[in-house]
C-alpha cells in the first residue's frame, strides 16, 4: 500500500512545536496544491472523506438544501496543511476555521483561498496548534475534522480533550489516521519510505501510529460517542481511495460529543462522564 | 519547470497529464478590486447545444448556490409566436435527447409548441433493391422531428426560469482567452480569464466550449481538430406532401451523390435533407420550384441505378437469408410523393467531419460540433451533442456535490473518456457509410447490399443502431 501522509509536528504539550519537523514542511508547503505532486494522495483522499463528513451531518440535520448542504455549520479543521480539506467544506457551504502550527502552509493556504471572494470569506486560518486556541474558542464549533493529524500527536488523550472542549455539546468529530499493525508497517513504512521512497523517510513513525481501539477507549472516557469507524484502501495504480471492512491500515471515525447544550464543560471529570453517558459503538472494524 | 518549457514550446502536447495543464499567456494578477466579476461556469456559444448545457446546470440541484454564465454572438430572438410555416432546419431528437430536454422542463414547451414523433425508419439503396427498416418492437417512438426554432424557443424559456444562477449575455462575441498556469503556482489567478468583443471581462472556474465546429475556445486552447471537408453540401427545404398521410416514417435513400432524406414535419409537410455534390447543390437551389419538385421525386422513386446483376445478387441473398430467418425480411413502404417546396425555403450548406482530440483540458471542456462534427446521413449531430451535456452535468453535478473545484481535470477527464468511446465509433461509422454509399461501383455495391440486408435481418444490430 502506498500511503503518504504529511505529518505534522503536532505537540499538544507545553512544549513548542519541534522546529527539525517545521522545517521539512516548509520546504513543501509550495507542494499542496500539485494535484498529482507530492500530496496526490490527499488530494484523492477527499474524494472519500468529504462525502463521508457530508453525508454523516446530512444524515443528522432535517433542515439542509442540496444546493448548499453545510450551510450554517462551523467547523474546526485542525492541521489544515494548504487547505485541501478546508476549501470543500467552504464549498459545500460551511464556514471553516482552518489550523496548523506551520506558517508556510497558513500562507499557502491563505494565498490559494484568496482568488475565489465565496471561498475566502467561509474559510478563516490560523498558525497556531489546538490549545492555543481553545481559550478563546469554547464550545465554539460545530464540527472538528482532524484528518491525517492524530498519529503525530504526543499526548493524543489531551488531544482529545482539548476536541472536547472547543466543541459544542452534540457536535461531530471526524478522524482520518493509520492503524498500528505489522501490515501497515510493512506497507507503510518499509515499502513507502524505504523500498519505493514515495515517502521521505523517517516520516512516519509506527510507534506513534494508533490502532482503532485505542482511539475508540480514549474517546469514550472523555466525553465522547463513537458512531462509526471505518477502513480505508489506497490503490497506488489509480491513485484512488475507497472504503473497506478491514481498518488494519487507514481508517475514519466519527464521534459524537455527548451531553445536552448548557452543560458545563467536563474538563475536571472526564471519566465520571464517559462512563455515565457510554452508548453502544456502531463501528465496523 | 515543465510549465516554463511548454509555454517556450507554445503548444500543450498530447500524451502526458501534465501537458493538460496549460502554459498559455498566464493570467495577469490584479487587485482584488479591479477583479472581473468569476463565474463558476461559463459556456460560450448559444445554439442548442450551448443552451442547454446552461439550462441544465442551471436546473441542477447542487448548482442552486452557482453563478453560470451563457455567451451568444447573436441578439435575443423572441420565439413567442410562431409562423404557420415550418422552418428549413430541423433535427431528428432521440428518445435520450428527450430525455434530457425533460430535465431541464424545456421538452414540455417543444410538446406544446409542435413536433413530429416518428415510429419507423425506412433506409434504402439507389442501386438495388436492399432496405433496412429501423422500428421499435414496442409501440414508443423512434425518435422526434422538431424544428430548431423550436427547441431555442423552449429554451429560451427555461434560461429565463433560472435567471437568478443563469446570466445569458446577448450580442456578446468571445475574442480572447487567457489560460490559467496550474492551480500550484501560487501567484497568478488560477482562473480563466475571457475577453468579450466589447472590452468586458469575465472569469470562471471551468470554460464550456459549445461554439460549433470552428470553434474559437478549441482553437485558442490549441487542442488538435481532426477534421475533413466532404465534397458534398446539404440541401435543406419544406415540403408539401401530394395527399395527406400518417406521415410518421422518416426516409433515406442513398444515391451515389448522395443521402436524401425525408423527415416528416406534419401530415402533409416533411422536411428535406439532400446530401449531394456541390454543384448539383448549387443547381437545385436555382433551378425552379416545378423541376426541383421532379428531382426530388425521381430521387426516391427512380430505378435508374439498378444494374440486372446487382438485383440477381441481391434477390438470391434475400431468398438465402429468408431461409435461415423467415422473418428476417420486412414489408417495403413506398415513400410519399411531393406535390411542392414551401417558398423561399430551400438552402445549403457544406458538409464536413470533425473530431478533437481532446475534449478537456484544465478548466476546459468541449462539448457538441466543438468537440465533434457528422455527416447528417445518421441523423446523430445534435443527439451527440444532448449526449455530451447529460454526461458532463452528471460529473459537474457530482464534483460540486463534493465540494471539488469544478475546474479539475480529475472528473472532467472522465467525462472526455466516456464521451470519446461513445463518440467515436459512431463518428467512424457514419464516415465509413458516407463513403461507402458515394458509389456505384459494382463490388462495394453488392458489400453494402448485402450488409443492409444482413443487418436488416439481425435484431441485436439494429437495436444498437
Amino acid at each position: 500500500l502506498f500511503r503518504f501522509t504529511v505529518k505534522r509536528p503536532f505537540s499538544t504539550s507545553h512544549s513548542s512545536v519541534d522546529s527539525k519537523e517545521m522545517k521539512k514542511f516548509q520546504l513543501l508547503a509550495h507542494k499542496w496544491w500539485d494535484e498529482e505532486g507530492e500530496y496526490a494522495a490527499l488530494h484523492s483522499m477527499n474524494d472519500i472523506r468529504v462525502p463521508f463528513i457530508r453525508d454523516t451531518l446530512l444524515s443528522m440535520s432535517s433542515n439542509y438544501h442540496l444546493g448548499n448542504p453545510l450551510s450554517g455549520i462551523k467547523i474546526l479543521d485542525i492541521g489544515c496543511g494548504g487547505g485541501l480539506l478546508s476549501e470543500p467544506l467552504g464549498r459545500l457551504g460551511a464556514s471553516v476555521t482552518g489550523i496548523d502550527p506551520v506558517e508556510d502552509n497558513i500562507r499557502t493556504a491563505d494565498q490559494h483561498k484568496s482568488f475565489d471572494p465565496v471561498l475566502a470569506k467561509r474559510i478563516q486560518y490560523k498558525s497556531s496548534s489546538l490549545e492555543e486556541i481553545v481559550e478563546e474558542s469554547m464550545e465554539t464549533f460545530d464540527v472538528i475534522v482532524a484528518s491525517e493529524v492524530v498519529e503525530h500527536v504526543a499526548d493524543l488523550e489531551m488531544f482529545i480533550k482539548c476536541c472536547s472542549q472547543v466543541l459544542k455539546p452534540e457536535g461531530s468529530l471526524f478522524i482520518t489516521t493509520i492503524n498500528r499493525t505489522q501490515l501497515s508497517y510493512v506497507l507503510g513504512i518499509v515499502v513507502a519510505e524505504k523500498i519505493m521512497g514515495i515517502v521521505p523517510e523517517g516520516t512516519h513513525e509506527w510507534e506513534k501510529f494508533v490502532p482503532p481501539e485505542e482511539l475508540e477507549r480514549l474517546l469514550e472516557s472523555n466525553g465522547f460517542s463513537v458512531k462509526t469507524v471505518a477502513g480505508m484502501l489506497y490503490n497506488p495504480l489509480s491513485g484512488s481511495w475507497s472504503w473497506m471492512e478491514s481498518t488494519s491500515l487507514n481508517y475514519a471515525v466519527h464521534a459524537v460529543k455527548v451531553g445536552t447544550r448548557g452543560q458545563a464543560c467536563p474538563t475536571d471529570a472526564p471519566s465520571e462522564t464517559g462512563i455515565q453517558q457510554r452508548s453502544a459503538t456502531a463501528g465496523t472494524a | 519547470s515543465s510549465a516554463a518549457m511548454a509555454a517556450l514550446r507554445g503548444r500543450a502536447l498530447l500524451v502526458p497529464f501534465g501537458a493538460r495543464l496549460r502554459a498559455g499567456p498566464r493570467a495577469p494578477l490584479r487587485s482584488a478590486a479591479s477583479s472581473p466579476p468569476l463565474y463558476d461556469v461559463v459556456v460560450s456559444g448559444g445554439g442548442m447545444v450551448g443552451s442547454a448545457m446552461a439550462a441544465v446546470l442551471g436546473h441542477d440541484i447542487h448548482f442552486h448556490d452557482k453563478k453560470i454564465a451563457l455567451l451568444e454572438a447573436g441578439p435575443r430572438k423572441e420565439y413567442d409566436h410562431m409562423p404557420d410555416s415550418y422552418s428549413n432546419r430541423v433535427s431528428s431528437i432521440s428518445p435520450g435527447s428527450a430525455t434530457l430536454l425533460s430535465s431541464c422542463g424545456a421538452w414540455d414547451h417543444v410538446c406544446s409548441l409542435r413536433l413530429k414523433p416518428f415510429r419507423r425508419m425506412q433506409v434504402w439503396d439507389a442501386c438495388s433493391e436492399a432496405m433496412i427498416v429501423f422500428e421499435k418492437d414496442d409501440l414508443d417512438d423512434m425518435g422526434y422531428i422538431v424544428e430548431n426554432d423550436v427547441i431555442m424557443s423552449a429554451l429560451t424559456k427555461q434560461l429565463d426560469a433560472v435567471a437568478d444562477r443563469v446570466e445569458v449575455f446577448y450580442r456578446s462575441r468571445a475574442v480572447g482567452y487567457t489560460w490559467p498556469l496550474p492551480s500550484y503556482s501560487c501567484d497568478t489567478r488560477p482562473w480563466v480569464q475571457v475577453e468579450l468583443a466589447d472590452g468586458r471581462r469575465l472569469q470562471t472556474k471551468l470554460l464550456i466550449g459549445a461554439d460549433g465546429h470552428n470553434s474559437v475556445v478549441r482553437k485558442e486552447a490549441e487542442i488538435r481538430n481532426i477534421e475533413h471537408q466532404y465534397d458534398q453540401s446539404a440541401v435543406v427545404a419544406t415540403l408539401h406532401l401530394s395527399e395527406a398521410t400518417d406521415n410518421n416514417v422518416a426516409w433515406q435513400r442513398f444515391l451515389p451523390t448522395g443521402p436524401i432524406a425525408l423527415l416528416p414535419l406534419s401530415d402533409t409537410a416533411s422536411s428535406l435533407v439532400w446530401s449531394t455534390s456541390h454543384d448539383h447543390a448549387l443547381e437545385l437551389l436555382t433551378i425552379d420550384e416545378e423541376g426541383f419538385v421532379d428531382s426530388i421525386n425521381s430521387a426516391f422513386w427512380s430505378n435508374i441505378n439498378h444494374s440486372d446483376f446487382i438485383d440477381t445478387a441481391g434477390a438470391m441473398f434475400r431468398s438465402a437469408i429468408s431461409l435461415l430467418k423467415p422473418s428476417g425480411t420486412a414489408v417495403r413502404q413506398l415513400p410519399p410523393s411531393v406535390a411542392k417546396v414551401e417558398p423561399e425555403s430551400r438552402a445549403m450548406f457544406p458538409l464536413g467531419m470533425g473530431h478533437a482530440t481532446e475534449y478537456v483540458q484544465h478548466r476546459v471542456a468541449l462539448i457538441g460540433d466543438a468537440a465533434h462534427r457528422v455527416h447528417p446521413l445518421a441523423g446523430q449531430g445534435v443527439n451527440l451533442g444532448f449526449g455530451d451535456i447529460a454526461c458532463l452535468a452528471h460529473h459537474l453535478s457530482a464534483a460540486a456535490f463534493n465540494g471539488s473545484d469544478l475546474g479539475s481535470l480529475k472528473h472532467l477527464l472522465k467525462f472526455e473518456t466516456e464521451r470519446q468511446r461513445h463518440n467515436v465509433s459512431l463518428i467512424a461509422a457514419t464516415d465509413v457509410l458516407k463513403r461507402l454509399y458515394s458509389t456505384t461501383l459494382a463490388p462495394l455495391v453488392l458489400l453494402r447490399t448485402w450488409g443492409l440486408q444482413a443487418t436488416n435481418a439481425l435484431p441485436p444490430v439494429k437495436v444498437r443502431i
